[in-house]
């Protein structure tokens, strides 16, 4: 499996490397390496570990058990800024500059050139920044103000201040995400440039292109563990993705393309040419009564924008949807729920509960926020409602007056389905409603969303398991890059001929 | 008895009783009511008058603090209130007429539903921080009352007007009733309505709230305007109190006073659930800390110094990190047991 | 590739350079609003009174509002860290009583004076310690510092304390003549060294830069390695201090202390701080816009002192400033997190 560069020492040696956050292992024994002029990728789906394996690596946090060794040295960072001074360097996806300031200040802060008297010398601290960027190739003012730049120019701008000291491991955690791509060949221009140098470079990207167009060798994590460490060129894409979501060899599939219902009577929610910049760009989805429409895509194909569009949340930046044949306006989420179009969030703590609030407080928000503040639900009804709901859906412990920030994931998780099941929906849009849930909660929640279905709803089930899209879909919609690329039936496909279409990009067409 | 303790109103009980025993103690005199013309007389009869005002503004914080908010314009507008009203009845020349003072009161009370309604646009529509909003109408308030006084102190003689702070119904201080009455509705509408539960659901979470169909933007506004008007009313207690409308002195630091009020009540000041019986107990025992401050002899200008220590007792009582520390000291002291390090941090 | 990303590095250039004024100086926008409607009002007011704008009413202004201007520099360095401090008007109150109590005594202004100055930078630091290491709110911990210096203010007398002393009185009773009117008084300079030295400290120094750094973000300052909670503290130290300076001079501007004076002078110091152009969210401002700021709150003073009509308009006009400002400063904010 490891095939080259045996010989050579390696720049990074991590060994062993365990992170536990209070139960949950997020990094079980990882070994890792990096050799010095490299681009490295490290590849793993959602909860993988490989931000964790970045922040042990950059001093943002701790091992419990493994080493970190630089240069042959065992080496161990309190801080990121420990990291900086040792040599590795990070850049993170949401910029960590100060866009107040001047893109030299942004650069040289700390260690500002400074004159006989103490004060900071600005001629000289431009004069830094200036080389600084122009070691890159780039010609950006150091005394223009950071914030006023587009945000690809601050990307390198942090990658100036990066390397603006001996760096000898650059991390870049998802660089790309808001970058077009003029930016990003710009962005892979200094990256070569860098690599040219000697540094070692981790890339992080959920964009197989771009992991395939820059970087020299893989690592895979899934789970927390290591999956295994692969020469780009000698690693199909599609093992890749297997490895990531971890499959077996994949068998490719006859596909048939599913009609869309000719009864259009049976349509309650169609949308057309959806697009939310960026995220999702002229995306099609048609919902049918009494129908699950799982959605299948990798990370960062635009399922959580998909479903944020069509529930009002994010407003549309084009397109149009209709409901029942009547084309509507989502202004608001809260317009969408009352027309019956519901959607529970993959963040339940952040975007779905009221954590202090009480499980039936919980329960009845929704529905008395489309009541109105004037005509309370009797606490009669309310207790009855909420304890119809906890019994329906076996909520536990069955104790309407608990904060629900006390219960567990699984019950978390049914009682927002409750909030939203609570309005009488027409469609219901659940993004990763098993997340973070035990199994045996999971295939509750599954068996939940089937009867649901039967019951004459729409739903949408968006999930990166592509094993619970199939078991509970009645078809598939296809997602990539913003797009619905295709929808299937469920019926006869597997993970693997499933999995297969999600991974499948143009160049892999033949 | 651990559910008594765990009750969330228990400590601020705890400390408002000590106060009353601290105070009956060093003088006895302190509980004791006297009965004179079919009125009760004493100490805590006044305490239960005097907090009127402040009764009217906490109750009108404790809203706005829900909301995650914060109103320093209260006495600010409590000046404009009062000045409304006198300047009114002033002009009238018939200090006594009641359809004079009914359009006075009304004047009053609109004015403070103004102001509310203009700090609630600032904070619901425009965005702004609650904080600066309401440091606008703090400054320009008191410009605003001195305006309508023009300039003067106004000063009434009217004895229907004087009665709001100053008379007795069957015994108890009219001002007490006007603090239950305003108790009583509060309670109604937050509690018997719907609006309570949504206003803790756009303090605690605002974007789940705006997720699950909450008119967040309404309950903000509302928020501010019940403070405005309630913050209105207790100016016409005060100008009644002094049958004089004092554009400086009106309602002069009663928004900190509130503002302790709610946070002595066991209100977060981070907003979501919020207690009105805390609201309640936190002003009396702010009333009773300034009558005790008063009786020790401290002369009431010192009053801020005792304030300033409440404040930074409560706040540090408040901040987890005082906790742990003082926690840490605590463990240092006892057997040293060891403790696994707290990760607050979550794997993604 | 190569013509490819030769061309894309031309874009990226393209994107950066014609605005290269505003990309260097936007944040001096604001700053340049204030001055305008500094302008503004002379010229407006020159039209309307005929004679208004003399030597003498330049210098009066200086010399009647050195006590916020120096309040405000300390405020400056607060704001910018994205706190606030309501204490200042308090503390300059605090330390005059103090000060006018102690040169009673007898001791001399040399002890005096830097005792005061000791007192206000003991305050902010009370202040600082509560803010950086105990998470209070900035409003509530510096509301704690005010109550307590408004208190121990009439702890020293509940009435007025005159002060007799030479030295201080001489600083502000000595009016060094310029010709044609212009004069200026020790205190007015001593206010316009504190600007100057505000604004080196904030242009020059690794202090300065991270104060912006914390206002800008605090989270990646800390990332940086800067030292943050030292630099929050040392801000509400300056800002203390500055309170205590003020006090020596507003004792000397009204030869006596008071344990009322200052109520409400926590309000005008924000209110020409944010006129003056700093972002209350922090990270963005300067002490010359400031000082600006205080220029425009003595001139409606002025102005509204000339018109003869009501002083209550001050506090109305500087009401709906400050709004003016904040509602601008709003849709800039609003404005750029869309552009994100």
């Amino acid at each position: 499996m490891m095939s080259t560069m045996e010989d050579a020492q390696p720049l990074v040696q991590v060994t062993g490397a365990t992170v536990r956050f209070r139960s949950d292992t997020a990094l079980d024994g990882v070994d890792f390496r990096m050799f010095a002029g490299e681009v490295h990728s490290l590849m793993g789906e959602n909860g993988a570990g490989k931000s964790t394996l970045i922040k042990a690596l950059t001093g943002a946090l701790a091992l419990d058990a493994g080493e970190v060794r630089l240069g042959g040295e065992v080496v161990r960072f309190a801080t990121p800024h420990d990291a900086h001074l040792a040599g590795i360097s990070t850049v993170y996806q949401e910029i960590d500059l100060l866009p107040n300031l001047t893109v030299a200040e942004n650069i040289a802060l700390g260690r500002e050139p400074r004159n006989r008297v103490g004060a900071i010398d600005w001629a000289a601290t431009r004069r830094l920044a200036h080389d600084a960027l122009a070691a890159l190739g780039l010609e950006i003012d150091p005394a223009s103000v950071l914030g006023t730049h587009p945000l690809a120019v601050q990307q390198l701008v942090a990658i100036a201040r990066a390397i603006s000291t001996d760096v000898k491991v650059l991390v870049l955690d998802e660089p790309t995400s808001s970058l077009d791509f003029d930016e990003v060949a710009e962005l892979f221009r200094v990256i070569r440039e860098l690599k040219a140098r000697g540094v070692a470079i981790l890339f992080v990207s959920h964009f197989l292109d771009q992991v395939y167009e820059i970087c020299d060798r893989i690592t895979v994590l899934r789970n927390g563990r290591l999956v295994g460490e692969y020469l780009t060129t000698e690693l199909l894409r599609i093992d890749l993705v297997q490895k990531m979501l971890g499959r077996s060899a994949a068998a490719l599939a006859e596909r048939q393309t599913f009609d869309a219902p000719d009864d259009d009577s049976s349509v309650t929610l169609s949308a057309r040419g959806v697009t939310v910049l960026p995220g999702i760009a002229d995306a099609d989805v048609d919902l049918v009564e009494g129908e699950v429409l799982g959605v299948a895509g990798l990370l960062g194909s635009g399922r959580t924008k998909l479903a944020r569009a069509l529930t009002g949340v994010d407003r549309l930046e084009a397109g149009i949807i209709r409901i029942d044949g009547q084309e509507r306006r989502l202004s608001s989420p809260r317009r969408a729920l009352s027309l019956g179009v519901v959607y529970s969030s993959e963040n339940r703590r952040t975007e779905g509960l009221i954590g202090e609030l009480s499980v039936l407080e919980n329960i009845t928000l929704a529905l008395q926020a489309q009541r109105g503040v004037l005509r309370r639900i009797r606490s009669a009804r309310q207790r009855e409602l909420a304890a119809s709901w906890v019994e329906a859906l076996d909520i536990r412990p069955p104790d309407l007056d608990r904060p629900v920030a006390s219960l567990s994931g699984g019950n978390q998780q049914k009682v927002l389905l409750a909030r939203l099941l609570a309005l009488s929906p027409r469609v219901i849009v659940l993004d990763e409603p098993t997340r973070g849930i035990d199994v045996g909660a999971k295939v509750e929640i599954q068996n939940l969303v089937g009867e649901l279905a039967d019951n004459g709803l729409s739903v949408v089930f968006i999930s990166a398991e592509l094993e619970e899209v199939l078991r509970v879909g009645t078809r598939v919609a296809i997602l990539q890059d913003g797009r619905v690329v295709d929808v299937v039936p469920s019926e006869g496909l597997t993970t693997d001929s499933l999995l297969a279409m999600v991974a499948r990009s143009e160049g892999d067409e033949a | 008895m651990n559910a008594v303790m765990k009750h969330r109103l228990f400590w601020p009980v705890v400390v408002l009783l000590a106060l009353i025993l601290v105070n009956t103690l060093s003088r006895p005199s302190f509980v004791s009511i006297t009965v004179q013309d079919g009125r009760l007389y004493g100490s805590l009869i006044d305490i239960l008058r005097n907090s009127a005002p402040l009764m009217l503004v906490a109750l009108g914080m404790t809203l706005v603090i829900a909301t995650r908010g914060i109103d320093l314009s209260v006495g600010a507008v409590m000046a404009v209130s009062g000045a409304v009203a006198l300047q009114i009845i002033q002009d009238s020349g018939d200090a006594a007429n009641p359809s004079v003072l009914a359009v006075a009161i009304g004047a009053g009370l609109l004015a403070g539903l103004a102001c509310g309604l203009w700090n609630g646009f600032l904070i619901a529509v425009l965005g702004i921080q609650p904080i600066i909003a309401t440091l606008v109408l703090m400054l320009a308030g008191r410009g605003i009352a001195l305006l309508i006084t023009r300039g003067f102190i106004t000063t009434i003689n009217s004895d229907p007007y004087k009665f709001m702070a100053q008379g007795y119904v069957v015994g108890l201080p009219f001002a007490f009733y006007v603090s239950l009455a305003a108790i009583a509705i509060v309670a109604v509408i937050e509690r018997r309505t719907a609006l309570g539960v949504l206003t803790e659901a756009v303090g605690i979470n605002p974007e789940a709230s705006r997720l699950a169909g909450v008119r967040a933007r309404g309950i903000i506004w509302g928020a501010y305007a019940a403070s405005g008007l309630l913050a209105g009313f207790a100016g016409l207690l005060y100008s009644s109190n002094i049958m004089a409308a004092d554009a400086n002195a009106a309602g002069l630091y009663i928004e900190l006073d509130a503002i302790l009020a709610v946070v002595l009540g066991g209100t977060s000041l981070a907003g979501g659930t919020f207690s009105l019986a805390g609201t309640v107990v936190g002003v009396f025992t702010i009333q009773t800390l300034k009558s005790t401050i008063t009786f020790l002899g401290v002369p009431p200008a010192v009053t801020p110094v005792f304030m300033a220590a409440v404040v930074v007792l409560v706040v540090l009582i408040q901040s987890s990190r005082f906790r742990r520390w003082v926690g840490r000291l605590g463990g240092r002291l006892s057997v040293r047991s060891a403790q696994p390090v707290e990760r607050t941090e979550v794997a993604s | 590739m190569t013509s490819t990303q030769t061309v894309l590095t031309g874009e990226l250039r393209a994107v950066t350079r014609p605005h290269r004024f505003m990309a260097r100086h936007a944040s001096w926008i604001p700053v340049f609003a204030a001055v305008g409607i500094l302008v503004a009002m002379v010229v407006g007011a020159q039209l309307y009174f005929g004679k208004f704008l003399t030597p003498r009413l330049v210098s009066s202004i200086l010399l009647d509002n050195s006590y916020l201007l120096i309040l405000a520099v300390g405020m400056t360095f607060v704001i910018l860290t994205g706190g606030i401090d309501l204490s200042v008007g308090a503390v300059m109150s605090f330390t005059g009583m103090m000060g006018a109590s102690l040169l009673r005594q007898g001791l001399p202004s040399s002890v005096v004076a830097p005792t005061m100055l000791a007192t206000g930078a003991l305050i902010g630091l009370g202040v600082g310690v509560l803010v950086q290491y105990f998470d209070v709110q900035p409003f509530i911990a510096s509301l704690a510092g005010m109550f307590l210096a408004r208190g121990l203010g009439f702890v020293v007398s509940l009435n007025s304390i005159k002060v007799t002393d030479r030295p201080i009185l001489w600083l502000q009773g000595t009016r060094l003549q310029a010709g044609s009117g212009w004069y200026i008084t020790p205190t007015g300079i001593i206010a316009l060294l504190v600007v100057l030295v505000g604004a080196g400290l904030l242009a020059y120094t690794r202090f300065g830069r991270t104060v912006y750094a914390v206002g800008g973000n605090e989270q990646s300052a800390r990332l940086m390695g800067l030292p943050v909670a030292r630099t929050k503290l040392l801000a509400y130290v300056v800002s203390g201090t500055c309170a205590g300076l003020a006090g020596v001079i507003f004792t000397a501007y009204t030869g006596a202390a008071y344990p009322l004076n200052g109520i409400g002078t926590e309000l005008d110091t924000i209110a020409a701080v944010v006129i003056g152009g700093t972002l209350l969210t922090g990270g963005s401002g300067f002490v010359v816009g400031s000082m600006i700021g205080v220029f425009v709150y003595g001139m409606i003073k002025t102005i509204i002192n000339f018109l003869g009509v009501d002083q209550s308009w001050t506090r109305i006009t500087i009401g709906a400033l400050l709004l003016l400002f904040v509602v601008v400063q709003r849709l800039i904010v609003a404005r750029s997190a869309r552009r994100r």
